[in-house]
């Protein structure tokens, strides 16, 4: 809140909570998640389980002690965070039970345990991270934890083709999953403070803006560092992930599309050999080129094959919860390839109607990362909910022959507890943020506020004092005022700024 | 104080930042934010896309891929529909334990009717019945659906059909035992309406042995392949053998069509033996004790005499001979009865009188099917009409509701009334003082006819014995049954290889157990 212009604008309108609405979802969304669990079950022993009701008060006691976390320190939240997670984990947990039952082993139980403690990691955050600006200050900490926790595996035994779980005991682990989170809070953190020198700083090379070295070197490291670690692991999915989410980060921050163009020529430099050679990734191109190989090679179907053939049978409306026989695809059904499961159970429909529940997270995210006015957590949010929706495009894509197979796991949906835990923390983060955008009166952090802001005058566009001179994270609302745009807390006012003059070809960047 | 606030704090960059807002034109990051947030949406409609691709619109192609287990798995998921002989279901289903593929065929009588039933395997698939009424037995006939649309959207599978046989139990039974351990077979029709009665080869095979998966079953199929005795060949529908004699019912009924011959008991102008124009071959006949110079149709058929009915083929001329024997079935190359039968050949276009006459007494390329010969006295026994031969009277859902029912159907016409009596009497002669005596039955009216086929390399195999007939009760003027039967027994002696001697007692059986009821 800028001091200097409060007495300019009128006392905020009294902000709705939408707390009623949340929990109204919320409980919709647990009575949906039950109503699959007594499908399946009916139809596979034509009753309803005798543990519906106990399935139900557990996934709603969890859903609740969420719910009233939230309640609790993040009244301003957004109301639809919530009740997608909570649809999409219920889901989840319904068609691995589905599965157990089709595959004569038991993964719903140490599912529902990885609920438990993933809400409980969510409550945690609601509850303790108190502003998510702290986040800030840990950045490098935050980055070189991920790493280290990355390169542990390549020590140990690989597991399932991939060194990248960490095994102890009967818990496996695997730490590209919490990097993610880590990796786009630094990100976030170093672009929010040196986006501009980026984006107006740099050496022209041939029709490029380059930026220089010492500006950008920092989170090129730690971002080649990540990927060469995942590169060792073979882990290619995350790092895919890594290397999109680097790239729409930047391109966020700096607006400057000519350096997307220069990262898809380098990782098309660095993918094409690897597709070629590395025998693991080169059998996953090939799968992806032709899916039916195997088959005409009088092998049988191949697990992507049999993934098809699931979507494929499912067609429009889907067998129905149970009555589909995904499990041809064998190993890796619940987590890698649950995907297929839901395509020939639900169909077409259904499939779509899940894409639009994660849809709707990454809008709210990218929505909060539009109200927000620090840097930080607008590239943040923005991070977070683009992370979402590449980890969806590039599992769905690879169980659906549009992109090579990469053998990650749907978030929320696939058996496997780091990305669940990842996943719950990360939907913490998104409705944090959202809070503090819809927040009418954000109290100012007295860690992160060292210097109060310094009254600014009012001043026409354009001729503002240095970003610089303020620290980051001041609630400082002039961020981007050489456009205008939502200069406002207010969520429902979102209005569309295409009509701005600004625009790639006509960017003038001076000369430092 | 973040430390990028404070490492970033140096007066050059201020500057230039300074500098950059001052006048510069960048994109806002709201503005960014909202492309990027553009491109994520855009990732989602990309799949939706190919989903779209996949589940519709070539949906079809992956749901048909024969490596797709999907079609398979449903088809075992519920028990088979029944084939069901005289009011009692001959086959059943079994649960198999196996997860996959749920319920596998079972036969209640295997090898009495594997010629009627052919088998249903997971491993190898459906055959004769099983295979042609798969539709209805599997449940995927839309027929049988009460509720098409609804069960096409639920997707709740149809439970399969029963299909009703026109088959006659005892006179299966009886076939089968008349068989015993010869190879042959029979086909048993009743001629007013074409219900086939029996259908037996010999030898059998119990098809329960290879309805399952796995080695036994593999291993089951392959000693029933490399039996020599070819046990899963129907050789009532699907083997062809030279008629011989018996066709001379088809030459006989073609002459008095024809008015070549006047009647059956008119003097015949017959040498004996019998020299083609075109040949320097004669044909003479089994015993020259007969008397078959000039002998009368009657008598000639009595006893069997080649001169006088190769002659009449000749005589009635190949376009005519061609026109009967197709008028009685011969020639039909997709009979389907719904079982597909073997085509009955007698051969169209011969130009010289030798092959003629060689065809006319059922030699040379004449061939026929077991059920061909008891179409063909069928149609004599129904007083000239052919009935199309059915196996198959109706097909019912599962709560026994009729899907369709089958109506006899008039297939032709090869003779009128009159000469079917005239050929009728002279077969019955043939039972009470001709070759066919073993078939008479006391109290009812046999007609019949014997055969005693050459075939081989220069006639070297063992003949194949055939009897065909039918019989009514002496009370009764329509004629309840009409057999066909073929014994091609490699271990018999050949001297005693004849239609009176090995196959007559077993057409005899199958008509008592017929009239008998």
């Amino acid at each position: 809140m800028a001091a200097a212009t409060a007495p300019a604008i009128p006392a905020p309108p009294r902000v709705r909570t939408r707390r009623a609405t949340e929990l109204l979802l919320t409980v919709l969304a647990v009575l949906i998640a039950v109503f699959g669990y007594a499908d399946v079950g009916s139809s596979i022993d034509g009753k309803v389980p005798a543990d519906t009701l106990g399935y139900g008060v557990g996934l709603g006691v969890l859903a609740l002690l969420a719910h009233l976390a939230v309640r609790l320190r993040a009244k301003y939240a957004d109301p639809l965070l919530l009740p997608c997670a909570v649809l999409l984990n219920g889901l989840g947990l319904v068609v691995i039970y589905r599965l157990d039952r089709a595959t004569a082993t038991s993964s719903a139980p140490s599912q529902l345990m990885w609920t438990t403690i993933g809400v409980a990691l969510f409550i945690a955050v609601v509850l303790f991270l108190r502003d998510y600006r702290v986040l800030q200050r840990y950045a490098y900490v935050l980055a070189f934890g991920a790493i280290l926790l990355m390169i542990v595996p390549i020590f140990l035994p690989a597991v399932y083709g991939a060194k990248i779980w960490i095994k102890v005991g009967p818990l496996s682990f695997q730490p590209g999953e919490i990097a993610k989170i880590a990796l786009a809070i630094f990100f976030a953190a170093y672009l929010a403070v040196s986006r501009d020198v980026l984006a107006l700083t740099g050496r022209k090379i041939w029709r490029l803006e380059l930026p220089r070295g010492r500006d950008l070197g920092p989170i090129v490291v730690i971002w080649l560092l990540s990927t060469a670690v995942l590169f060792l692991e073979q882990d290619l999915g995350t790092c895919l992930i890594f290397f999109g989410l680097f790239v729409v980060m930047l391109y966020v921050a700096t607006g400057r599309i000519g350096w997307i163009a220069v990262g898809l020529v380098m990782v098309g430099v660095a993918v094409v050999p690897v597709a070629l050679w590395e025998p693991h990734v080169h059998s996953r191109f090939v799968d992806w080129l032709h899916p039916m190989a195997s088959i005409d090679a009088g092998e049988g179907a191949g697990q992507l094959a049999q993934s098809l053939f699931a979507f494929a049978a499912g067609g429009l409306l889907g067998t129905g919860l149970g009555e589909g026989h995904s499990y041809l695809i064998g190993f890796a059904v619940k987590s890698d390839w649950i995907l297929s499961t839901f395509g020939e159970e639900l169909g077409m429909v259904g499939l779509a109607a899940l894409l639009l529940v994660y849809a709707l997270v990454v809008v709210r995210g990218y929505r909060t990362g539009r109200v927000l006015r620090d840097p930080f957590g607008r590239l943040l949010s923005i991070g977070l909910a683009t992370l979402l929706a590449l980890q969806v495009f590039v599992v769905a894509g690879g169980v659906t022959d549009l992109i090579p197979l990469t053998g990650m796991t749907m978030p929320f949906l696939a058996q496997g507890g780091s990305s669940l835990l990842t996943n719950w923390v990360l939907v913490a983060l998104l409705l944090k943020m959202s809070d503090a955008a819809r927040r009418p009166d954000l109290p100012p952090e007295p860690g992160v506020l060292a210097v109060p802001p310094a009254p600014r005058p009012v001043a026409p566009e354009g001729s503002a004092p240095p970003e610089q001179s303020t620290p980051p994270g001041t609630g400082d609302r002039s961020d981007d005022h050489d456009h205008g745009d939502d200069d406002h807390g207010d969520d429902d006012h979102d209005h569309d700024d295409d009509d701005d003059h600004g625009d790639d070809d006509t960017q003038a960047v001076p000369r430092p | 104080m973040s430390p990028f606030g404070r490492k970033n704090r140096k007066p050059g960059q201020q500057q230039a930042a300074s500098a950059a807002q001052a006048g510069a034109v960048r994109l806002s990051l709201s503005r960014t934010a909202r492309r990027a947030g553009m491109f994520c949406l855009l990732l989602i409609l990309v799949l939706l896309v190919n989903l779209s691709r996949i589940q519709v619109v070539q949906a079809n192609k992956y749901n048909d891929n024969a490596a797709n287990q999907r079609s398979t798995i449903a088809r075992y998921a519920q028990p088979r529909g029944d084939i069901i002989v005289a009011g009692k279901p001959v086959t059943g289903s079994k649960q198999t334990g196996d997860s996959l593929y749920q319920y596998r065929r079972s036969y209640t009588d295997g090898p009495l009717y594997a010629a009627v039933t052919g088998f249903s395997s997971q491993t190898y698939g459906n055959t004769l019945l099983e295979g042609v009424e798969d539709d209805i037995l599997s449940g995927s006939a839309d027929s049988l659906s009460t509720r098409p649309l609804l069960d096409a959207i639920s997707r709740s599978p149809v439970p399969g059909g029963d299909v009703y046989t026109t088959i006659n139990a005892k006179a299966q039974q009886a076939a089968l035992s008349g068989l015993g351990s010869k190879r042959g077979a029979v086909a048993a029709i009743e001629p007013s309406t074409g219900r086939i009665l029996a259908l037996a080869s010999t030898p059998s095979y119990d098809p329960n042995g290879i309805t399952g998966t796995g080695s036994a079953v593999t291993q089951k199929w392959s000693t029933l392949n490399s039996d020599s005795t070819q046990p899963m060949l129907n050789r009532a529908l699907r083997q062809t053998y030279p008629p011989g004699s018996t066709f001379k019912v088809v030459t006989m009924s073609a002459g008095l069509a024809n008015n070549v011959v006047s009647g059956i008991d008119v003097a015949t102008d017959s040498p004996d033996p019998y020299t083609a124009k075109d040949t320097t071959t004669a044909i003479t006949n089994e015993s020259s004790s007969d008397a078959c110079q000039n002998a009368t149709l009657k008598y000639a058929l009595q006893v069997s005499c080649n001169t006088v009915f190769a002659k009449l083929g000749v005589d009635v001329g190949e376009a005519n001979m061609v026109k009967m024997a197709q008028a009685y079935g011969f020639n039909q190359s997709s009979q389907t009865i719904p079982v597909g039968v073997s085509r009955s050949n007698f051969d169209t276009g011969l130009t010289g009188q030798a092959y003629l006459a060689l065809s006319s007494i059922g030699q040379y390329d004449t061939a026929a099917t077991p059920l061909q010969m008891a179409e063909v006295v069928a149609a004599v026994a129904n007083n000239g009409t052919l009935m199309k031969p059915m196996l198959v009277s109706k097909v019912t859902r599962d709560d026994g509701t009729t899907v369709q029912s089958f109506a006899p159907q008039t297939f032709s016409q090869p003779v009128t009334p009159a000469v079917a009596a005239e050929i009728q009497q002279a077969m019955v002669s043939v039972v009470t003082g001709g070759t066919g005596g073993n078939a008479a039955i006391p109290g009812a009216v046999v007609g019949g006819k014997t055969g005693t086929a050459q075939h081989g390399v220069n006639n070297s195999g063992t003949p194949y014995a055939w009897f065909i007939c039918y019989a009514r009760p002496s009370a009764s003027a329509a004629s309840p049954v009409a057999v066909a039967v073929v014994i091609e027994d490699s271990n018999a002696n050949r001297a005693d290889v004849s239609g009176g001697g090995l196959a007559a007692p077993v057409a005899k059986a199958v008509m008592q157990a017929v009239l008998n009821g």
